[in-house]
């Protein structure tokens, strides 16, 4: 007769930190080196952090609204840094030449790429229905007080309609409308709705002319994914969004000339403005210009693999600077006489491409890395190729690669500085001409710095939310 | 319109017809003139020593590999470079992998219904009542919410005979199964297995597990380098093996 046998109770780990004194004994102090090293960093961060915060803070010269202010503290002895140059000239450094009265759309524009893109940022925060609805609500009201009705009626159309489509829009609804089912009458009801919601808008608007075209387009990018795509959910409806109507609501917005605004024309954008508006469209185009690459370059195909080498070789093979030289002053001479294309669109165009060229190569290693099983299983299962890529090799290629394109987005942000030379102003150009104005001569350190603080914020934001990707979708957990 | 069945050389009408099909990897003759019928609702397993292209056989009936002569014909479509019958023979065919190969990104729910729901068009609400329907067939309802990398091997390998099904396939093929698992969980897919090959299903079955051959196969086919030396009903096959090959590696995977 065999004993009968008892696992042993697990007992807790030992712990060897207690308090700050162990953590500091433990991260600080663990061995002869470490210590001596926390002692040297400590004796570099007494030497040079008092007189930075000295400069930069307590004898800064923070009030006043114009020159004399920094002078007259200058003299008084203080060697303060005058951050009233900033102040003065803010406006200047976010919108460029933005004309005054129109900056709300600026504002307004941003703004709503931050309402639309949180839900796809943040997909744990608005999670539900109901959560998402009450989040349009309150944006709506928040665009109503600042920016008013017309600005409300699109935020809330824009925010609702990914909510709507889903119940509304059935299996292939065109298809079966013309079949006559109980689907099709629900994708009229919705194509009803969506024309009026948009007609509404245009009269809202009103007044000037040539809201036709840009109301035209819209309608037709959604009719085409709804014959096409058919059924999608809230979340895909959102990317489409994203990456059709709000470019085109932008752009329109942007540029004016539609729904009775004065056109304002790219050569008087800039600034922090100008910045958001190179790095976005940007990383916007080149990721999926790179995936298409990146896929190409894998591909069994050999003219398309062949191009695609060629080009991500070639573009590798040269500096950005001279990518954007060719477009602005080459390319131009490649055209008939009377084609133009716009200087931004055109230095755009070299980003996208350019940066497209580094995220192929990077999600060609992600892709590297999906298990050869990982194809067999989805083909032996009857999914075709792009189906394939699209919903099972990609998100998890890119969940692999989130560190590498991190990389990427963050230096092509930091690269927007370089439309400079084509005579673009963006932040740190207008930061320079800033610098050069004869009023305000000799503050070069405060516009650096407030420059380089700028361009921090926004990096450390990115670098910040690649590793809460990174955390949301376990990447660590996939492959063991 | 049916036509009357030829007067049957085999028991069963063949769905599987494989004739005369050979396959190189570059200069290895890795098929060599393979002859292989399978009956409708017929269990088969395939064994063998280790490359002598027990892989490669099944993968080419779903064309994961493709056979450069000879014919394969499956469900009366046969298997060419025409995509649209790939596809037509990829909708009759489920697969197993000695390494399970679910998708890692998603729920074992959503890896049942991914497929349902793209390639089927079918409505998802469906589509998830037909994945818990196989989940509690493959005894894991409890698991749907979990991803893949929290679920051992044998509940992996559970998972993918599940996902399989919610395709509705005539035919399984299987690649040793069981190979990649611990013993305590050998049982548990084979009992999956198991029930799977008592509710009619065609089945293909590269594995070395000769209990399961002697209970649930309706023949075993032997190869070695490329060629299939000798095909029986398990009962002659393990008791009067034709071959002194056979019979080598039969009393090698029997008494280790
Ligand atoms: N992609 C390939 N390229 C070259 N040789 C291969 C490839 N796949 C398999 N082989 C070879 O073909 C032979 C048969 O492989 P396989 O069908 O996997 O054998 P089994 O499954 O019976 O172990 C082996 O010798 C293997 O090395
Ligand atoms: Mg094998």
């Amino acid at each position: 007769m065999p004993q009968t046998w008892q696992p042993k109770p697990p007992t807790p780990s030992p712990s060897y930190s207690t308090g700050w004194l162990g953590w500091a004994r433990k991260n600080l102090f663990s061995s002869p080196g470490n210590a001596l090293l926390t002692l040297l960093s400590l004796a570099v961060l007494l030497a040079t952090l008092p007189s930075m915060l000295r400069w930069g803070l307590w004898d800064a010269t923070w009030l006043g609204d114009s020159r004399k202010v920094c002078d007259s503290a200058a003299q008084d002895g203080s060697a303060g840094a005058c951050w009233v140059f900033i102040k003065v000239r803010l406006e200047v450094f976010l919108y460029g030449f933005y004309p005054e009265a129109q900056r709300w759309r600026v504002n307004f524009t941003l703004a709503l790429l931050g309402l639309a893109a949180l839900p796809i940022l943040a997909p744990t925060l608005l999670r539900g229905t109901l959560r998402q609805t009450l989040f349009a609500l309150a944006a709506a009201l928040l665009m109503l007080a600042t920016f008013g009705m017309p600005c409300a009626i699109f935020t809330a159309c824009y925010l609702l309609l990914p909510l709507a489509l889903p119940p509304l829009v059935r299996q292939r609804p065109f298809l079966e409308l013309f079949a006559g089912r109980l689907a099709g009458v629900s994708a009229g009801l919705f194509l009803t709705a969506l024309a009026a919601t948009l007609l509404y808008f245009a009269a809202g608007q009103a007044g000037g002319g040539g809201a036709a075209g840009p109301i035209a387009v819209t309608g037709a990018i959604l009719v085409v994914f709804l014959i096409f795509v058919g059924r999608l959910t809230a979340s895909a409806w959102r990317w489409i969004l994203l990456f059709t109507v709000y470019p085109l609501a932008g752009f329109f917005l942007l540029v004016g000339e539609v729904f009775g605004l004065p056109l304002v024309e790219t050569h008087f954008w800039g600034g922090l403005f100008l910045t958001l508006v190179v790095a976005g469209t940007g990383m916007a185009t080149a990721l999926p210009i790179g995936i298409l690459l990146a896929l190409g370059r894998r591909s069994t195909l050999p003219v398309i693999k062949t191009l695609c080498v060629f080009f991500i070789e070639f573009v590798r093979g040269v500096p950005l600077v001279s990518v954007l030289f060719m477009a602005s002053v080459m390319f131009p001479l490649f055209l008939p006489e009377n084609v133009t294309f716009d200087k931004l669109l055109r230095a755009l165009v070299g980003i996208a491409f350019f940066y497209a060229a580094y995220m192929a190569e990077v999600i060609r290693g992600g892709l590297q890395a999906i298990p050869k099983g990982q194809f067999e299983a989805a083909m032996a299962l009857g999914w075709p190729y792009w189906k394939m890529m699209a919903l099972i090799i990609m998100p998890q290629t890119l969940r692999l690669v989130i560190p590498g394109l991190a990389n990427n987005v963050l230096s092509l942000l930091k690269d927007t500085t370089l439309v400079a030379v084509i005579g673009l102003l963006d932040l740190l150009g207008v930061a320079k001409a800033s610098m050069a104005d004869t009023e305000w001569l000799g503050f070069t350190k405060e516009a650096y710095i407030f420059a380089a603080l700028v361009f921090w914020v926004f990096c450390f934001a990115i670098s910040r939310y690649s590793v809460y990707l990174e955390k949301t979708y376990h990447t660590s957990q996939h492959y063991n | 319109m049916t036509t009357p069945a030829p007067a049957a050389t085999t028991a069963r009408q063949a769905i599987i017809t494989i004739t005369g099909v050979n396959k190189w990897y570059n200069e290895f003759h890795v098929l060599k003139d393979i002859n292989l019928e399978v009956g409708r609702g017929e269990k088969l397993v395939i064994c063998g020593p280790s490359g002598s292209g027990k892989s490669t056989l099944i993968r080419c009936i779903n064309r994961l590999e493709v056979h450069q002569q000879g014919r394969i014909v499956v469900d009366g479509i046969e298997l060419t470079n025409d995509v649209k019958r790939i596809d037509q023979v990829r909708r009759e065919t489920g697969m197993l992998f000695q390494n399970f190969n679910l998708f890692p990104h998603l729920t074992v729910l959503e890896n049942l219904t991914l497929s349902p729901v793209w390639i089927r068009k079918m409505p998802l609400k469906e589509a998830q009542e037909l994945a818990f329907h196989y989940l509690e067939r493959v005894k894991i309802p409890d698991l749907a919410h979990k991803f893949p990398g929290q679920c051992s091997g044998g509940q992996q390998q559970r998972v993918a005979i599940a996902r399989c099904l919610c395709m509705n396939p005539k035919i399984m093929l299987f690649d040793e199964p069981t190979s990649a698992l611990d013993p305590e969980m050998i049982k548990e897919v084979l009992d999956v297995m198991i029930d799977l090959a008592s509710s009619g299903m065609t089945m293909l079955c590269v594995t070395h597990e000769m209990g399961f051959a002697r209970t649930v196969a309706d023949r075993v086919v032997f190869m070695d380098s490329g060629e299939i030396v000798e095909e029986n009903d398990p009962q002659t096959f393990f008791n009067h093996p034709k071959f002194d090959r056979t019979a080598a590696f039969l009393s090698q995977i029997l008494n280790h």
